[in-house]
């Protein structure tokens, strides 16, 4: 019974809250609902694993639902997110509506789609069946494409179109897979889509078929994670998002998506053997970075900047999973999470100077140190965890990747891909002190007082980057949940 | 599989793959919509045929239901987004016709080639018509990334959506009816969704050429 509850939970808490701001509004009461629904998600999640965990297996609901400990991570790693992003928001529409770029009609709808943005996410993460988790995915295209689209203006409109059209293309690849894996599976036995069961069972599955099927899965599901060679939607999405939107895009839609690539690399191990995977896993990641290196050297607009190294770190996830051992795995989900926490301050953080600055592009933003130095003070630390700076669970995570490259035979992909990471390092800090260090810009156009950080944007953006150090420093109770999670994954 | 039904899943599955080549053929998106609207009868006439040869209820509802959505709600969407004024062509395609023809005689090389292990895992009348539904897939990519109106875009989109939807019925595959519900419902809302931005980049550029989304390069 409490089980039951347990595994709906999670789910049931951001549709209450879409329901919330659909029946209410944008108004005082409902201002920290969003926040108050993710805190529930993120209390529920941390619950969920210490169950799963205890019991030593998955919880599950049906033919449909299911929570095993590399769920229930990933729930933590959305509730987490949702947190920063959702308690940075009421300040972030705030002022948004006193600059008259919102109102609070379009201020509720902004907070009625973040829910059920977070509803699909984690809809994705519970499925017990690869067509189900198919339909999350999807689902979050949909429901994201009017954040994206938000500004109306041309960049706003074009970024939502890019988005919606290579997000359903890649995710129709995806479900071509998902069709071919269920007609190999059902000359296999009854396993249907049910990933478990299609994981026990592989060793029947026809490797021609599921070859292909594998393929199209990786490459379907990779278009959602940003990596190459269809990943043009998203710098545009990611700087056209409402800070705390991108926030959630970056820091964990990317991150679901790579989930389902985690769940069919279980099922493609074990019919195909570990090459099959892991060839074009490390060449998807080596595109991936290479792209997001040349496309770095000479960016303008920082929220892009941000977005680019998103697709570094998926890159350098999809490399982790390449190699596929289960310290890999280990590295790769804690890199995740990092990478999560981190990518939503520095978001927040970036949201924050284009509201102050009213501009996007590097060169307008000068002396942020100066004029602003607790939020500047965030946003570079924040660059410096994105670079892998210890303290920060990157550099512990991105380290434990790059041994694992070497000591699975992935030497010459992972050399290829240090140097391109230093790169794209390099150029994010050059990027980073154009804009924080430097005299402030002066002459007309500057704006003399700059309003202060609000109270809980600064607590969210402080507590992603003590959490993130946190984590590199100690996981806690936390390296229990990695480890059987990775079991889960890694090839041994 | 009796020999008349052979013959109508094969003439249905011509008639799909061939109003997949005339969209590549036509210019007018007008034409291109009823050629659409044609091809969804067709799919829907396969999932009959498999229907009426498995007597299976699903298979018949699942025939109604791609008809409905596919042969004229889907075309009634995409006509809407269609401009009232203007041209109604492709003025300057990327590709002209006898070299677009050519790419899709290539195409379906592939495409057979490709579906080899697919047809091999269960040899029968039914399976060895998958490559005609991976080939419209492909076709869909083409007119994807060869046309310049959002609104052949979008019809490229559903070309490769219903080719997969061929391939589905083809491996008489049985995908639990969540997931095909889940499925229709998401590539309705998508399309939703796709009309509605046409409608606003109408709005913000005069026009839904693609060649003018050019704020964001880098």
């Amino acid at each position: 019974m409490t089980t039951t509850v347990l595994v709906v939970l999670p789910a049931l808490i951001p549709v209450t809250g879409a329901v919330g701001y659909a029946v209410f509004g944008w108004r005082r009461a409902t201002r920290w609902l969003g926040p108050a629904a993710a805190a529930a998600l993120l209390a529920t999640s941390i619950v969920l694993a210490a169950h799963v965990t205890r019991e030593g297996s998955s919880a599950t609901l049906g033919g449909l639902v299911r929570v095993d400990s590399l769920s229930a991570y990933m729930l933590i790693v959305i509730g987490a997110v949702a947190m920063l992003a959702t308690s940075a928001t009421p300040s972030y529409l705030d002022t948004e509506i006193r600059a008259k770029r919102a109102t609070a009609r379009t201020a509720a709808r902004h907070n009625l789609l973040v829910q059920a943005f977070l509803t699909a996410m984690v809809a994705v993460v519970l499925a017990a069946n690869l067509g189900a988790l198919w339909v999350g995915v999807e689902a979050t295209t949909i429901v994201t494409a009017f954040l994206v689209g938000h500004r109306r203006t041309r960049a706003a409109v074009e970024a939502a179109w890019k988005y919606v059209v290579i997000g359903s293309v890649g995710i129709a690849v995806a479900f071509l897979g998902v069709v071919l894996l269920n007609y190999a599976s059902l000359h296999a036995g009854d396993a249907g889509l049910d990933w478990r069961a299609l994981g026990d069972t592989a060793a029947n599955l026809d490797p021609g078929v599921t070859r292909i099927a594998v393929a199209l899965l990786i490459i379907g599901f990779g278009t959602k994670v940003g990596l190459a060679p269809l990943h043009a939607w998203l710098p545009d999405a990611h700087g056209q998002a409402p800070a705390p939107v991108s926030a959630l895009m970056s820091g964990v839609l990317l991150a679901v998506a790579f989930y389902a690539i985690l769940r069919v690399k279980v099922i493609a191990d074990a019919a195909l053997g570990v090459e099959f995977t892991r060839t074009l896993l490390a060449v998807l990641a080596l595109a991936t970075l290479v792209v997001a290196a040349s496309l770095l050297l000479a960016q303008r607009d920082y929220k892009r900047m941000l977005a680019y190294s998103s697709m570094e770190h998926m890159g350098l996830i999809a490399l982790g999973t390449a190699a596929g051992t289960q310290v890999a795995v280990t590295a790769v989900l804690l890199h995740i999470l990092g990478h999560g926490l981190v990518k939503a301050v520095v978001f927040l953080g970036a949201g924050r100077v284009q509201q102050t600055t009213g501009s996007s592009l590097i060169e307008d933003v000068r002396g942020l140190v100066a004029r602003q130095p607790l939020l500047a003070g965030c946003f570079g630390l924040g660059v410096l965890a994105l670079v892998a700076m210890p303290p920060f669970s990157l550099f512990a995570s991105g380290l434990g990747v790059v041994r694992a490259g070497y000591a699975t035979g992935l030497g010459w992909a992972t050399t290829a891909a240090l140097v391109l990471v230093l790169v794209i390092g390099a150029a994010l800090l050059t990027h980073t002190a154009r804009m924080l260090l430097g005299a402030p810009r002066e002459g007309p156009g500057t704006p003399g007082l700059v309003s202060p950080l609000p109270a809980t944007t600064a607590v969210a953006l402080v507590a992603g980057l003590g959490a993130c150090a946190v984590i590199g420093i100690a996981p806690g109770p936390l390296a229990g949940l990695l480890e059987a999670a990775a079991a889960l994954v890694g090839a041994s | 599989m009796t020999d008349i039904s052979v013959q109508l899943l094969y003439l249905a599955c011509g008639a799909f793959l061939l109003t997949a080549v005339l969209v590549v053929w036509r210019r007018e998106l007008a034409a291109i919509i009823r050629l659409f609207a044609l091809q969804g009868v067709a799919l829907s006439g396969i999932a009959a045929v498999l229907a009426v040869h498995e007597r299976s209820l699903e298979h018949a509802v699942l025939a109604a239901g791609i008809c409905a959505l596919r042969a004229v709600i889907l075309p009634q969407v995409v006509r809407r987004a269609l401009p009232p004024t203007g041209p109604a062509r492709e003025t300057r395609p990327l590709v002209n016709v006898a070299a677009s023809l050519l790419a899709v005689a290539v195409l379906a090389l592939l495409a057979y080639v490709v579906a080899q292990p697919l047809v091999q895992l269960s040899p029968s009348p039914v399976t060895r018509a998958i490559p005609v539904g991976l080939t419209v897939v492909l076709i869909g990519f083409f007119v994807l990334v060869t046309r310049r109106r959002a609104a052949s875009q979008v019809i490229g989109f559903l070309l490769i959506d219903n080719g997969v939807t061929a391939v589905a019925l083809l491996t008489t595959a049985e995908i639990p009816l969540v997931v095909e519900l889940g499925v229709s419902l998401d590539v309705l809302l998508a399309v939703l969704v796709l009309q509605l931005l046409a409608v606003r980049m109408r709005a913000t550029f005069g026009s839904t050429e693609l060649d003018e989304l050019t704020e964001l390069r880098d």
